[in-house]
C-alpha cells in the first residue's frame, strides 16, 4: 500500500517535472496550474507515503537512504509550495521540480525494505536530529533553485537579451532576497543539525566529534553558508556572487548527503 | 440593415482636422442626438479620441446616410465638406464590422496593441446606451467588439513588451528591483528624453529625485519639476552613492562616469544594485561600467533595440489578431443574417408546416377508419388553421418598420425559433 502511495507520488512528481520544464518555453496560466495541480496532489500521496511508513514502522521513517532522500523531497516540495503561496514567482517550479524528481528517483533506486532499527538509532535524537537536518537542507535546496534563476535572469538583463524567459522570470531583487532569507532559515536549522548530531554521537558512542566524513562535510557545508552570511553582512556580497555561493553550498550538501556514503565510508548510515 | 463607419484617424487625417471634427465634452451629447436624428441613421454611436473620430451606425440606406452624416459633420462643426472630405473613410458591412473590432482591438492604433482604445470604445458605447441612441444591431456589434478585443489580448501577446524608450526602462528598472516605489533616482543632464523617462519612473513611484546640471539654476528649476533636490555638479560623484536609478544626458564630450570611480560608488553602497541609463550621445559612461557586478548599464541604443525587437513582436502578433478578427467577423455577419426578416419567415413557415403535420399524423393514427374524403377535410382546416395564424406576423415581419429587429427577435422567441449562432 505505502509502496503504490510512493509510486503515484513519484509519477506526479514526474509529471510537474516536465509540465515545469515546458513552462521555460512557454507558459500559461493554465499551464502554471496543472503543474501546481500535480505537484499539490504529488505532495498529498507522499504525505499519505510517510505517514503509513510511520506507522507500519513505529518509529520516524527517515532511517534508510530510501527514506532519508523521500523526507528530503518532501521538505523541498513543502518549502515549494510555500514559496508559491506567499510570492508566486514565475517559473520557481522549473528550477525546483526538476530536482525534487531526481531525489524521489534516487529514493526510489534505493532498498526500501523496513528493518528493525539498529540499537545506535534507537533513540528520540533519531527524530529530532534527522527532521532539523532535512529542514536545513531543504531550504538550501530552494536557495540553490532561486540561485540558479538568479544567474538565469542577471545574465540576461547583463547581455540585454530581454526576450520571453526573462519576462517571466521574476526580478532580481526579489530572487536575491528570497535566496538570502532562506539562507537565514537554512543555517540556524543545519547548525541545531549538527549540535544534536553530537550530543547523540556523544550518548551513543561516548564522543562528541569523531571526524567522521559526513561530520566533516556537515562542517564544511556549515562554513560555506556561514560565509555567505558573512561577506553579505559585512562586505555586502549580495546578487551574483550570493547566487554561486549559494549554488556551491547546495553542492557541499549533496556531497555530505550521498557522496560521503558512497565514495567515502562513514558510521552514518545515511 | 446594414452597418456603416464613417471616421478618420491619426493616418488619415492631421491634427488641424482632427481637433475640428471633435467631439468634445457636451458636444458629444449634441452630436449623437443630432446624428440620430437624421431619417436613415437607426442606431449611432460617437468614438472620439485625440487619435481618431468615428461614427458608428446602423442605416438604412449605406450611400445616402453617408452623404447625410458628412452633411451633419460640416454643419455640426462649422467648416466646409470638401475640406476635410478627403479625410474621410467610409467601410460599409463586413468591412465596418472588420474595422470597429480591428479598433477595439488596437490593430489600427499608432501604437499597435496600447490599451487605453478599449476602453474608449467602453465609454463610447456606454454613453450611446444611456441616451439610448443604439438598438440591437449596435449594442450587440459593441459587445462583439469588446469580447473580440478581449480574445485578441488573451490568445496573442499584442500588448505585451514596451514599445517606448522611457517604458522600457521602467519595465527593465522593474525586473531590477521588483518594485520602484522608495528607490532614489538621479538625473545628470537634462534633455527631453531624459526628462520623458524620468518623468515616468516618478509616476511609477520613484522616491528622492535628485537633479545635477552643470548650471546649478537650470538644476533647480528641473528639481523643482520633479520634486527634487537640486545637486551641485561638483558633489554629484559624492551623492551617487544614493541613487538606485540613475539617467545621464548631459552632452559632455567625455566620459563623466569612469569604471575606478563607480567602483569606489558600489563599495560605498554595499554592492547595492544599479541600474543606468546612458541617453546622451556620445556616451557619457564608461561601457566597461556594465561589467562590474550588480550595476546595470543600457545605452540609448540598447533601450531603442528592446523597443524594436518588441515592436517587431507586436507585428508578428497582429497577424494571429486578423485570424481571430475574421472569425469574430464572420460570427457576426452570421447572426447579421440571421435578423435578416426572410430567413425567420421561413422559419415561421416551416414550424407552422411540422406542427400541422404532426398533430394530422397523430389524428389519423387515432382515427385509422376515417374514410379519405373526411381526412382531406380536417387537413384543409388544419392548413386554414396554420397560414391564418401565421398570417400576420408574416405581415409584420415583411412590413419595414423601425423596430423590425426587435420584432424579429421577438418572434423568434415566441415561436421557439432557434437562432443557429455560435
Amino acid at each position: 500500500m505505502e509502496i503504490i502511495l510512493f509510486e503515484i507520488a513519484l509519477t506526479f512528481y514526474f509529471a510537474a517535472a516536465i509540465v515545469s520544464i515546458l513552462e521555460l518555453f512557454k507558459s500559461t496560466k493554465t499551464s502554471s496550474y496543472i503543474m501546481l495541480g500535480l505537484v499539490v496532489a504529488g505532495f498529498a500521496l507522499h504525505t499519505a507515503n510517510i505517514v503509513a511508513r510511520y506507522v507500519i514502522s513505529g518509529h520516524i521513517p527517515i532511517a534508510n537512504m530510501h527514506e532519508a532522500s523521500s523526507f528530503f523531497s518532501w521538505c523541498i516540495v513543502m518549502f515549494f509550495l510555500f514559496l508559491e503561496y506567499r510570492y508566486k514567482l514565475g517559473l520557481l517550479g522549473s528550477f525546483i521540480m526538476p530536482v525534487v524528481f531526481v531525489f524521489m528517483v534516487s529514493s526510489s533506486m534505493l532498498p526500501r525494505k523496513m528493518e528493525p532499527l539498529s540499537p545506535v538509532l534507537q533513540s528520540y535524537w533519531l527524530g529530532i536530529h534527522t527532521v532539523l537536518a532535512f529542514i536545513g537542507d531543504a531550504a538550501f535546496a530552494m536557495a540553490f533553485g532561486i540561485g540558479i534563476m538568479y544567474l538565469v535572469q542577471e545574465h540576461f538583463v547583463k547581455s540585454k537579451h530581454l526576450g520571453g524567459l526573462f519576462q517571466r522570470l521574476p526580478s532580481l531583487q526579489i530572487l536575491d532576497e528570497i535566496n538570502y532569507r532562506l539562507i537565514t532559515i537554512g543555517f540556524p536549522f543545519l547548525t541545531l543539525a549538527i549540535i544534536t548530531g553530537s550530543l547523540w554521537a556523544e550518548s551513543a558512542w561516548g564522543k562528541f566529534w569523531r571526524w567522521d566524513p559526513k561530520e566533516v562535510w556537515s562542517l564544511i557545508t556549515w562554513f560555506i553558508y556561514a560565509l555567505v552570511l558573512h561577506v553579505r553582512l559585512i562586505a555586502g556580497w549580495r546578487g551574483k556572487r550570493a547566487a554561486v555561493l549559494s549554488i556551491l553550498g547546495f553542492c557541499a550538501v549533496l556531497f555530505t548527503f550521498f557522496g560521503v556514503n558512497f565514495i567515502l565510508k562513514s558510521m552514518h548510515t545515511f | 440593415m446594414k452597418v456603416l463607419v464613417i471616421g478618420l484617424n491619426h493616418k488619415t487625417a492631421n491634427v488641424d482636422i482632427r481637433e475640428k471634427l471633435a467631439f468634445n465634452g457636451p458636444r458629444l451629447e449634441e452630436g449623437v442626438f443630432g446624428l440620430r436624428k437624421i431619417p436613415d441613421v437607426r442606431e449611432v454611436a460617437v468614438l472620439s479620441t485625440c487619435n481618431r473620430v468615428e461614427i458608428f451606425s446602423c442605416v438604412n440606406n449605406t450611400v445616402a446616410a453617408a452623404d447625410s452624416i458628412k452633411n451633419f459633420l460640416a454643419a455640426f462643426h462649422s467648416i466646409t465638406r470638401t475640406d476635410f472630405e478627403k479625410s474621410l473613410y467610409v467601410h460599409r458591412d463586413e468591412e465596418a464590422v472588420r474595422h470597429i473590432f480591428r479598433v477595439s482591438s488596437s490593430l489600427d492604433s499608432m501604437v499597435i496593441g496600447e490599451p487605453q482604445i478599449l476602453g474608449q470604445i467602453k465609454d463610447a458605447f456606454d454613453f450611446a446606451l444611456s441616451k439610448k441612441t443604439t438598438g440591437v444591431l449596435l449594442n450587440k456589434l459593441m459587445k462583439k467588439a469588446i469580447s473580440t478585443a478581449k480574445r485578441v489580448r488573451t490568445e496573442t501577446r499584442i500588448a505585451e513588451n514596451a514599445v517606448s524608450i522611457s517604458f522600457a526602462a521602467v519595465e527593465l528598472a522593474k525586473k531590477i528591483f521588483t518594485n520602484l516605489s522608495g528607490r532614489s533616482f538621479m538625473l545628470l543632464g537634462a534633455g527631453e528624453m531624459a526628462e520623458l523617462a524620468a518623468r515616468h519612473l516618478v509616476n511609477n513611484g520613484v522616491q528622492d529625485v535628485m537633479v545635477v546640471n552643470r548650471t546649478y539654476e537650470r538644476g533647480c528649476e528641473l528639481a523643482s519639476e520633479f520634486n527634487g533636490k537640486p545637486i551641485r555638479w561638483e558633489d554629484f560623484l559624492h551623492e551617487l552613492v544614493h541613487a538606485d536609478i540613475i539617467i545621464c544626458s548631459t552632452g559632455a564630450p567625455t566620459y563623466v562616469l569612469l569604471k575606478e570611480q563607480m567602483l569606489k560608488v558600489m563599495k560605498e553602497r554595499k554592492q547595492r544594485p544599479v541600474f543606468i541609463i546612458d541617453i546622451s550621445v556620445p556616451r557619457n559612461i564608461d561601457p566597461e561600467i556594465n561589467k562590474i557586478d550588480n550595476v546595470y548599464l543600457y545605452s540609448v541604443d540598447d533601450l531603442q533595440e528592446v523597443v524594436d525587437t518588441n515592436i517587431h513582436g507586436r507585428k508578428v502578433e497582429a497577424g494571429k489578431a486578423e485570424d481571430i478578427i475574421n472569425q469574430e467577423v464572420e460570427k457576426f455577419l452570421r447572426w447579421m443574417s440571421s435578423l435578416e426578416s426572410v430567413p425567420t419567415i421561413v422559419a415561421l413557415r416551416q414550424k407552422a408546416e411540422e406542427i400541422k403535420r404532426e398533430e394530422l399524423e397523430k389524428f389519423r393514427g387515432r382515427f385509422p377508419d376515417l374514410d379519405a374524403e373526411k381526412v382531406k377535410a380536417v387537413e384543409y382546416l388544419a392548413t386554414a388553421i396554420s397560414n391564418k395564424l401565421i398570417h400576420s406576423p408574416t405581415v409584420a415581419l415583411k412590413e419595414d418598420s423601425e423596430d423590425r429587429d426587435e420584432l424579429i427577435a421577438m418572434i423568434k422567441k415566441l415561436y421557439g425559433i432557434n437562432e443557429d449562432e455560435e
